[in-house]
């Protein structure tokens, strides 16, 4: 498997630099920082550093029995991701790119955020480095997201509605693009997932990885044996581009991607990219869109906030074009199932985005024999959506 | 084409409107009122639903047209009815639309509909090629952008392939009238750019008031004016709309 993007920043046809000329500088300085930050251990050094004592990793891998108990011949592990500080993988992205940030000496942060958890994430390591942060969030998800937005401010971040277009996640990400126009010299961009221009999605990529190098290692330790599938939800792709980098060599194992179908990718209410997308060009690469046929950005619909987004990053494309992955999808119904399901079976609240690669997780184990291990990535814990969940 | 509406010691003025805002029959209204008012060339905006490089008020009045369901083919089609009684329509579109249209059919049609050319404000240098040799074959020309962020090498290769004029980013950021922009930074990058191309520069973004015209006069071959003259005819429609972007324009160019 090719696993870092040509020069010009494609994993095969799909990636690129589709940004307003003012960006490409930065890009290229990012680019320049990024390959000198990677080549140098006194980085990664740090990095770890931060994730141990700061973040509390490794997470654990768990065996959730109860949770297949009745249907699941296999074992079925999770990647716990919640147990992480902020209560998602998103912060192992926000502290590598804080790192390279003062580096580089940038005095701001900017980040857009959906369901909050990478404003959150972006907040917390903004306070942490002593970095003034500001976050670009739709108005109509800072209403959805109060809890969230409460947090960032209490972290010192400014959190910025913003009315244009949908107000929700893809609006707030072309507002933080245009943020990041007005103030190149001084800002650091933070994108929250493995999307945007290159070279986001592989730099993203490469903080997650963290995820899946973990995973494989404690699957080899624990049942002496590789894990015979790998499955993630994918919104921007990136707590699966993670997982999914540690096994991407590991011809024998399968990697799936569980995207949100909303109400079913047959419908229009729903954000399944690669499964009812077509290509196109968002958010500085190429990939799969949900649009029109004349190419508008439609809007989108998830129960999870952090899946409801109309694009999907470019190395995803890539994964399925090239068969190595699998991209399937979960509507609401069977997410919310599987929520109260774990809850219900083993004691923990998963995130909505994980309750997605959950139902798909449970069915699949089903077909899977007693001999099999099953790696789910528990990307988030739910306690964000109890408000919303209570309210149904 | 495009590069000869510019003439040695004149300043050609290039006005910025949103096709179908607020409806198609209005941006007909507004094309020969321009036209009337001695727009040099015209810069007509496709509607798009992640306008990166747009500020506030193009966005708005994209959004209007999106909301009438106004499409690039229905674009094209304008240009095809006004083109001939106005100067040279470039269209101004993100690439997301053009690519699902196909990049040769689109360049096949927009030369079939009389366009002079077309800029694409998210497409770098990097990706540009495709659509420039397409448009090229024919004989359509696509200004590129250079922003004060632009290295001097690069922009002295964005300026090399530019076609028609180089599009010259006055300050940085996005489209907009409420942030003057900074001449002096500008100054030294257009000196830089006429030391390595003979091809017009035309100066975009934030260009709102006769004092920025004053100010760049002798400096730049062309101004384009988008914000500022939507601002001016906001909340109106039709003839009226039509009225008070020829008066703007007209007030403008006679500084
Ligand atoms: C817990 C959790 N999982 C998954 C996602 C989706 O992002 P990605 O696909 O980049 O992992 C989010 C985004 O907010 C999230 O909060």
């Amino acid at each position: 498997m090719r696993m870092r993007p040509s020069a010009a920043g494609y994993f095969g046809e799909f990636g690129g630099k589709f940004v307003p000329e003012v960006l490409v500088a930065a890009l290229a300085e990012l680019e320049r920082e990024v390959d000198r930050a990677f080549a140098d251990p006194a980085f990664w050094n740090e990095y770890a550093s931060v994730l141990a004592e700061f973040v509390g990793r490794p997470s654990p891998i768990y065996r959730a029995e109860r949770f297949t108990a009745e249907v699941s011949p296999a074992t079925l592990v999770l990647k716990r991701e919640d147990l992480n500080h902020t209560g998602a993988h998103k912060i192992n992205n926000t502290v590598g790119q804080a790192l390279l940030a003062r580096r580089m000496g940038k005095k701001r942060l900017i980040a857009e955020t959906g369901a909050g958890q990478h404003g959150v994430a972006t907040a917390t390591v903004g306070a942490k480095f002593g970095i003034p942060v500001d976050v670009y969030m739709g108005a109509v998800d800072v209403e959805r997201q109060a809890l969230n937005v409460y947090i960032m401010e209490l972290f010192g971040a400014t959190v910025h509605a913003v009315h244009g277009g949908t107000q929700t996640l893809k609006d707030a990400t072309s507002e933080a693009f245009r943020q990041w126009a007005a103030r190149v010299d001084d800002t650091f961009y933070v994108i929250g997932s493995v999307v945007g221009a290159h070279p986001y999605p592989f730099m993203v990529r490469e903080f997650q990885k963290v995820i899946g190098t973990e995973a494989r290692a404690q699957c080899l330790e624990r049942f002496g044996k590789l894990p015979s599938d790998v499955i993630a939800c994918v919104g921007g792709g990136s707590n699966a581009a993670g997982i999914f980098a540690g096994f991407i060599d590991d011809a024998g194992v399968k990697l799936w991607g569980v995207e949100a179908a909303g109400d079913g990718i047959e419908t229009k209410r729903t954000a399944a990219s690669l499964n009812a997308g077509t290509v196109g060009v968002l958010h500085g690469s190429r990939s799969y869109v949900l649009q029109t046929a004349d190419g508008q950005v439609r809007e989108t619909h998830s129960i999870s906030a952090g899946l409801d987004y109309p694009g999907v990053g470019p190395e995803h494309a890539y994964l399925k074009e090239s068969g190595r992955a699998s991209y399937v999808s979960v509507t609401d119904a069977e997410a919310l199932e599987a929520f109260f399901d774990l809850a219900k079976t083993e004691g923990i609240i998963p995130a909505l985005e994980a309750a997605h690669a959950l139902a798909f997780a449970r069915r699949l184990a089903a077909e899977r024999g007693p001999d099999d291990v099953v790696l789910v990535n528990l990307s988030g814990r739910g306690d964000k959506d109890i408000n919303q969940i209570r309210a149904l | 084409m495009l590069s000869n509406i510019f003439k040695p010691g004149r300043l050609a003025f290039i006005p910025y409107i949103m096709a179908g805002d607020p409806d198609l029959e209005t941006t007909r209204a507004i094309v020969s009122a321009l036209t009337e008012a001695g727009a040099d060339a015209i810069e007509l905006g496709v509607p798009y639903s992640d306008p990166l490089a747009d500020g506030p008020t193009i966005e708005a009045a994209g959004t209007r047209a999106l909301k009438n369901g106004v499409k690039l083919s229905d674009v094209l089609a304008l240009v095809k009815e006004v083109h001939e009684a106005a100067p040279p329509i470039v269209l101004f579109t993100y690439y997301n639309p053009v690519y699902q249209y196909g990049v040769q059919e689109f360049a096949r049609a927009a030369a079939g509909a009389g366009a002079a050319g077309a800029i694409v404000p998210d497409l770098s240098l990097e990706e540009a090629e495709p659509l420039r040799l397409a448009l090229g074959a024919h004989d359509l020309e696509m200004p590129l952008l250079v922003a004060p962020s632009t290295p001097r090498d690069r922009a002295a290769e964005i300026a090399g392939q530019s076609g028609g004029f180089v599009y010259v980013v006055s300050r940085l950021g996005v489209t907009g009238a409420g942030q003057a922009p900074n001449f002096e930074p500008v100054r030294k990058q257009i000196a830089e750019l006429r030391s390595v191309t003979k091809k017009p520069l035309a100066l975009g973004f934030g260009i709102s008031s006769a004092e920025h015209v004053r100010a760049v006069r002798g400096l730049v071959d062309g101004v384009i004016v988008g914000s500022a003259l939507i601002d001016a005819y906001s909340n109106a429609r039709g003839n009226e709309a039509a009225r008070r972007a020829g008066d703007y324009l007209k007030a403008l160019r006679e500084e």
